[in-house]
């Protein structure tokens, strides 16, 4: 039983080029608003999961996307809650001061994939998402915020999980 | 219903002291509530209320009275908010909009965060002239309302509290809070630039080295800002 009772839940990269290595004293604002920022998504309304480097408290140690660049891999209900997490919470404020952390990308730094409820994604599917969002644009395999699908264009219905793809129920 | 049309039905002074009044309570307002506090007869007020739900200014819905229920209970009342959407009328026609998405999309791919808030800071310290830094929550206040974000004191820390009348010095000090963001369109798609912009414009206003400090707290349908005292300047 999947806990929401959503059929397909939102997947979310994104990655971001450090400036100075984590331990460089111009990132410790940065380093210390990760435990505050990560316990709000913790608690956020419509959150389902994040990846962590096992043992530690989050995923900053894990560089599968190259060295310098940290990965962010999250797991939402809804397109909405990872919106109001991402931009109307403490998370806001890391966001408007990215500048000072991070690289400006050129490509795209963040995408967005529907998986089914209950599939938790590996940081190697991610980097493919984004992959595939900057080699062909968005898609309803790969896309942004601002150029989002729903669940159903991804083939992954938008139903309660309740509403089974087992057929009709049988009657009474 | 035109913009035009719906924004000439805020002519009549009832239904305009009407309007702000709902706007202003930012939840649902009921048809006595809103005859007491503008002062106008009940079946007057719910007339004026329901011309502005078909302009299209409020929004509608029904709620059972608190601490009532079963037989005699009575029918639901109707209840009113302020429609989300905008209402914009320009003559001559002109376009801010598009021009205000297509700078900070430029701005945005640029990484030009540090260039608008420099520009939005200056612009918040001309807008505040020469007068001195502002000296306190109330001033603040009135300096937001003047420029549309509807600005309301929230006790800090929690509601249930507040009641109790338990207000411990210093434990629970108030911050202001806002309902609107005047920047909402081009907030929504470029939140951090845009909200990043808006709190320089605002430490600007607000002018440095006085007792009021804005930080970002952002949340669900408000603005991105709160004000409080500093604590540095807590006497």
């Amino acid at each position: 039983m999947t806990a929401s009772g959503y059929a397909a839940h939102l997947a979310q990269l994104n990655v971001a080029t450090l400036r100075f290595s984590l331990d460089d004293p111009r990132m410790t604002p940065f380093v210390d608003m990760l435990d505050t920022v990560n316990a709000a998504a913790d608690d956020a309304p419509g959150f389902v999961w994040r990846l962590v480097e096992q043992g530690a408290a989050d995923a900053t140690a894990l560089r599968p996307a190259g060295e310098d660049v940290i990965v962010n891999l999250t797991v939402w209900e809804t397109r909405e809650a990872l919106w109001d997490f991402t931009y109307r919470s403490e998370h806001l404020d890391v966001m408007r001061r990215r500048r000072e952390w991070f690289q400006r990308h050129a490509q795209a730094h963040l995408v967005l994939w529907w998986i089914p409820a209950g599939h938790l994604p590996t940081a190697g599917e991610a980097l493919a998402r984004l992959a595939d969002l900057r080699a062909h644009g968005p898609s309803a395999r790969a896309f942004t915020f601002a150029s989002s699908y729903s669940a159903a264009e991804a083939d992954l219905g938008p139903g309660p999980a309740l509403e089974t793809a087992t057929g009709e129920p049988s009657p009474a | 219903m035109d913009d035009i049309d719906a924004i000439a039905a805020l002519q009549d002074p009832v239904r305009r002291r009407l309007y702000e009044y709902v706007a202003a309570q930012g939840r649902e307002v009921g048809r006595n509530e809103a005859a007491e506090a503008t002062g106008v007869a009940r079946t007057l007020a719910a007339h004026h209320l329901d011309r502005l739900a078909e302009a299209g200014l409020l929004d509608t819905g029904s709620r059972r009275l608190t601490g009532r229920s079963g037989p005699g209970a009575g029918r639901p009342a109707k209840v009113y908010t302020r429609a989300r959407g905008e209402r914009l009328v320009s003559l001559p026609a002109r376009d801010y909009r598009t021009a205000a998405e297509l700078l900070a999309e430029a701005a945005e791919q640029a990484g030009l965060d540090a260039g608008l808030c420099a520009a939005a800071r200056r612009r918040g310290e001309v807008l505040r002239g020469s007068a001195a830094p502002c000296r306190g929550l109330d001033e603040a206040m009135e300096l937001l309302a003047a420029r549309g974000y509807e600005p309301h004191l929230e006790a800090a820390g929690d509601a249930g509290d507040a009641a109790a009348g338990v207000a411990a010095a210093g434990a629970a000090a108030p911050v202001v809070r806002m309902r609107n963001c005047p920047f909402h369109a081009v907030a929504e798609r470029f939140p951090p630039l845009v909200c990043g912009m808006n709190l320089a414009l605002l430490e600007g206003l607000l002018g440095a080295g006085g007792p009021v400090r804005a930080r970002m707290d952002a949340r669900p349908g408000e603005c991105c800002v709160v004000l409080e005292l500093s604590k540095d300047n807590d006497d």
